[in-house]
């Protein structure tokens, strides 16, 4: 960049006007690219190979954002110094603000106001669409599975995560046995999805079975069971595993971490004092790493209250696992509901902010990177 | 469990490896599972269990026997020596000798088993799954038994690209934007710098799906709905939050004077932010580039409501979530699909372990 920081030879306005053409010029090549690539991909265009459209698209995209930041930068150092000192601050932390502001901040609001108004979005309706949401008896069914998330996901995350993190670093395979528990975390929810609906794949009962659980359930001489359907409520249970099986790696981490800090004379000091392990895992360690038991926790029930992909792609939210975030995609996409659904997004919004704030509060203390 | 039991150590060591043996056992067996019947034949995934390619004992054919023609299937028949229904050897009849005895197929054209009680494994594989989800247009699969069927391949190479195409950028913009800003928090003074932040930081509660239908009437409007630009842009604003409050954590708490020294020779914010500072950040950038890229590369809610049905433009989660939908039976395509999905993920996790660790960790607060 350093030939773009030199000043120009002329000053005064016109050095100011001249300092804008890169910007003027990037701005208009990257629209002329974005409309380009639009219509290689429309459905008329003449097929090109699609390896060159993503390569296209991907230079386009980060290199009009470096092109824009750097002619932007350009322009502001051609003002006069009081000016550009004044507007330097837009350039570095204007367009973060602006994206956040048009993504996040402005539809919680509109989202909101939209929440008041019936299916069409046209009448207001006041508060009828939350009397409704607390009210149908298909969203009480949501908001049980939801709590039945919330404890069984979270539970068995935190005890598994702790168990494992304790007995790894006892074990001579620690890094090892934590990199198998850690590793769904790189796994998509689909992806997640289609490995546990394998391992509860159903055939009729004089078939061979080839999914795991109804293998053993049929070789203990039960009927094979579809065990996500029409197996209800118990249905949510084996959803819930899915997360569990997910996210133990993440609290195994942090646990792990935890335990390597406690102080190893507060744990000698207990083993001269006669206490025996449980002891010394009960009444020592869980009160040095509470800390970390309430982070984890929190965020796990952040997690299991948003929880979406998993239950699209396991039931689509049928045999009654529907949860907030896929009634909410039901109401608003399929039904094309929007006041209902927008009442149902801003019910889990206003459930995620307490735990959500005290979380933050958590997280601030800890160093992260 | 003292230490000077050498018994004792000993005795507790091996209950600690074995139990953390099984529970690691256990949850890796799903994915293999998986990875196994991904390179099975097609008809085998359905028929037996992915277990079986391990050796076993069970019944194995021996000898084939085919009725003469003449032979009345409905009545009762003599073969290999014993006289039965068709129904009592569709059954199956134990030999004295150990044999069983049993009718394949139909009644018409099947034929008799012989078969024997032993040790076997199933151990025929094949990268035919990979070939048709792959493939782009129609694909013609070769089966075990020699013949062909013509289907639709599921096009999870070009879905593939696209989920390049969208998660590279995704990844690219929202952490230079949050670079930019986290610097300008950091070492800038300008007006409502202390609002703006808190902004920032109470933005990191929203959760994503309260946001989608607005930002979708906004591209709408725009024309821009079904593109990437969308899905980038989208995953900008979701990501930002975060992406801000994390590298400012780390922008500012680098050594204050490196910076003055740099102010003081002349250089400008500019400079200093991209000669100084984001070398400096690498470490911070690259754990959560690899959150934010896997976050992107795994999500199927954005990108359905922003991409949603159109053609050519399919990611492969929405491709994969399409096949367990539509063929949710078709086991040989969707572990095959599913692994697919899931490979440049666990090559990022196998390879770059530390920062996908920090960077998860770090992300775990993300809305």
């Amino acid at each position: 960049m350093a030939s773009l920081t030199r000043p120009l030879p002329s000053s005064g306005p016109l050095r100011a006007l001249l300092g804008l053409v890169p910007l003027a010029a990037v701005v208009a090549f990257l629209s002329w690219g974005f409309i380009f690539l639009r219509d290689l991909q429309a459905p008329s265009a003449t097929p090109s190979p699609q390896i060159v459209i993503v390569l296209l698209a991907i230079v386009w995209g980060v290199g009009g954002m470096v092109l824009l930041f750097a002619t932007a930068n350009f322009f502001i150092e051609q003002l006069p110094t009081n000016w550009m000192q004044r507007l330097q601050p837009i350039i570095f932390v204007g367009p973060a603000m602006l994206m956040l502001v048009w993504a996040l901040a402005l539809p919680t609001l509109r989202t909101l106001f939209n929440s008041f108004y019936d299916g069409s979005g046209e009448v207001f309706i006041g508060l009828k669409n939350y009397g409704g949401v607390f009210t149908d008896p298909n969203m009480l069914t949501v908001f049980r599975n939801n709590l039945l998330w919330i404890i069984f996901g979270t539970a068995p995350t935190v005890s598994l995560g702790l168990l494992i993190a304790v007995l790894a670093d006892r074990s001579r395979f620690e890094s090892f046995a934590k990199a198998l528990i850690f590793m769904p975390m790189a796994i998509s929810f689909v992806g997640a999805g289609v490995i546990w609906n394998f391992v509860y794949a159903v055939k009729p009962a004089d078939a061979p079975q080839i999914g795991l659980i109804n293998s053993l359930w049929v070789w203990l001489g039960n009927q094979p069971q579809a065990w996500t359907a029409f197996f209800q409520p118990w249905n949510n249970f084996f959803l819930i595993v899915i997360v569990v099986w997910l996210q133990t790696g993440y609290a195994m981490v942090l646990f792990s971490a935890a335990i390597k800090g406690i102080p190893g004379e507060v744990l000698e000091a207990a083993r001269v004092d006669g206490a025996n392990e449980f002891e010394i895992f009960f009444l020592v360690m869980i009160p040095q790493i509470m800390g970390t038991i309430i982070t984890v926790t929190t965020t796990i029930i952040i997690f299991t209250l948003k929880i979406f992909d998993v239950v699209i792609v396991m039931t689509g939210g049928q045999y009654g696992t529907s949860v907030i975030a896929t009634e909410f995609y039901r109401q608003y996409f399929t039904y094309n509901n929007s006041g209902y659904g927008s009442a149902i997004a801003i019910v889990l919004f206003i459930a995620v902010i307490p735990v959500m704030a005290y979380n933050l509060r958590q997280f601030a203390q800890r160093e992260v990177f | 469990m003292n230490a000077d039991k050498p018994l004792n150590k000993f005795l507790s060591g091996f209950f600690v490896n074995g139990l953390l043996a099984f529970i690691c056992l256990f949850w890796t067996v799903p994915t293999i599972g998986l990875l196994i019947s991904s390179v099975r034949d097609r008809i085998d995934i359905n028929t037996t269990g992915w277990w079986t390619i391990f050796p076993h004992q069970d019944w194995v054919a021996v000898e084939q026997i085919k009725p003469a023609a003449g032979v009345d299937r409905n009545a009762p028949m003599t073969l290999v020596g014993v006289t039965h229904t068709f129904e009592e050897f569709r059954e199956g009849i134990t030999t004295p000798d150990g044999k069983r005895l049993k009718w394949i197929g139909n009644r018409r054209v099947g034929y008799l088993e012989v078969q024997e009680y032993r040790w076997t494994a199933n151990t025929t594989l094949t990268t035919e799954n990979y070939k048709q989800v792959l493939a782009g247009s129609d694909y013609t699969a070769q089966l075990k038994d020699g013949t062909t069927v013509t289907e639709r391949g599921d096009d999870m190479f070009s879905a593939f690209l696209n989920s390049l195409a969208v998660a590279i950028p995704a990844t690219v913009i929202p952490i230079s934007l949050a670079a930019f800003a986290a610097y300008g928090f950091a070492w800038m003074r300008f007006p409502a710098r202390k609002l703006l932040f808190v902004l920032v930081v109470a933005l990191l509660v929203v959760p994503l799906q309260i946001a989608l239908v607005p930002i979708l009437r906004d591209f709408v409007t725009l024309k821009v709905n079904g593109t990437f630009l969308a899905v980038w842009l989208a995953h900008t604003g979701f990501g930002l939050p975060l992406a801000t409050y994390l590298l400012y954590n780390y922008i500012s708490e680098l050594p204050r004077d490196i910076l003055e020294s740099a102010f003081i020779d002349g250089a400008s914010h500019f400079t200093i932010f991209t000669r100084l500072i984001l070398p400096l950040s690498v470490p911070a950038l690259a754990s959560f580039a690899i959150f934010q890229f896997l976050w992107v590369w795994n999500d199927y809610l954005v990108a359905l409501i922003f991409i949603g049905a159109k053609p050519g433009s399919q990611l492969l989660t929405m491709r994969l979530a399409e096949i367990v939908g539509s063929r949710g039976q078709d086991w040989h395509l969707l572990t095959a699909g599913a692994f697919i999905s899931m490979l440049l993920p666990l090559t990022v996790f196998f390879s770059l372990q530390r920062f996908f660790v920090r960077g998860l960790m770090a992300g775990s607060v993300k809305g």
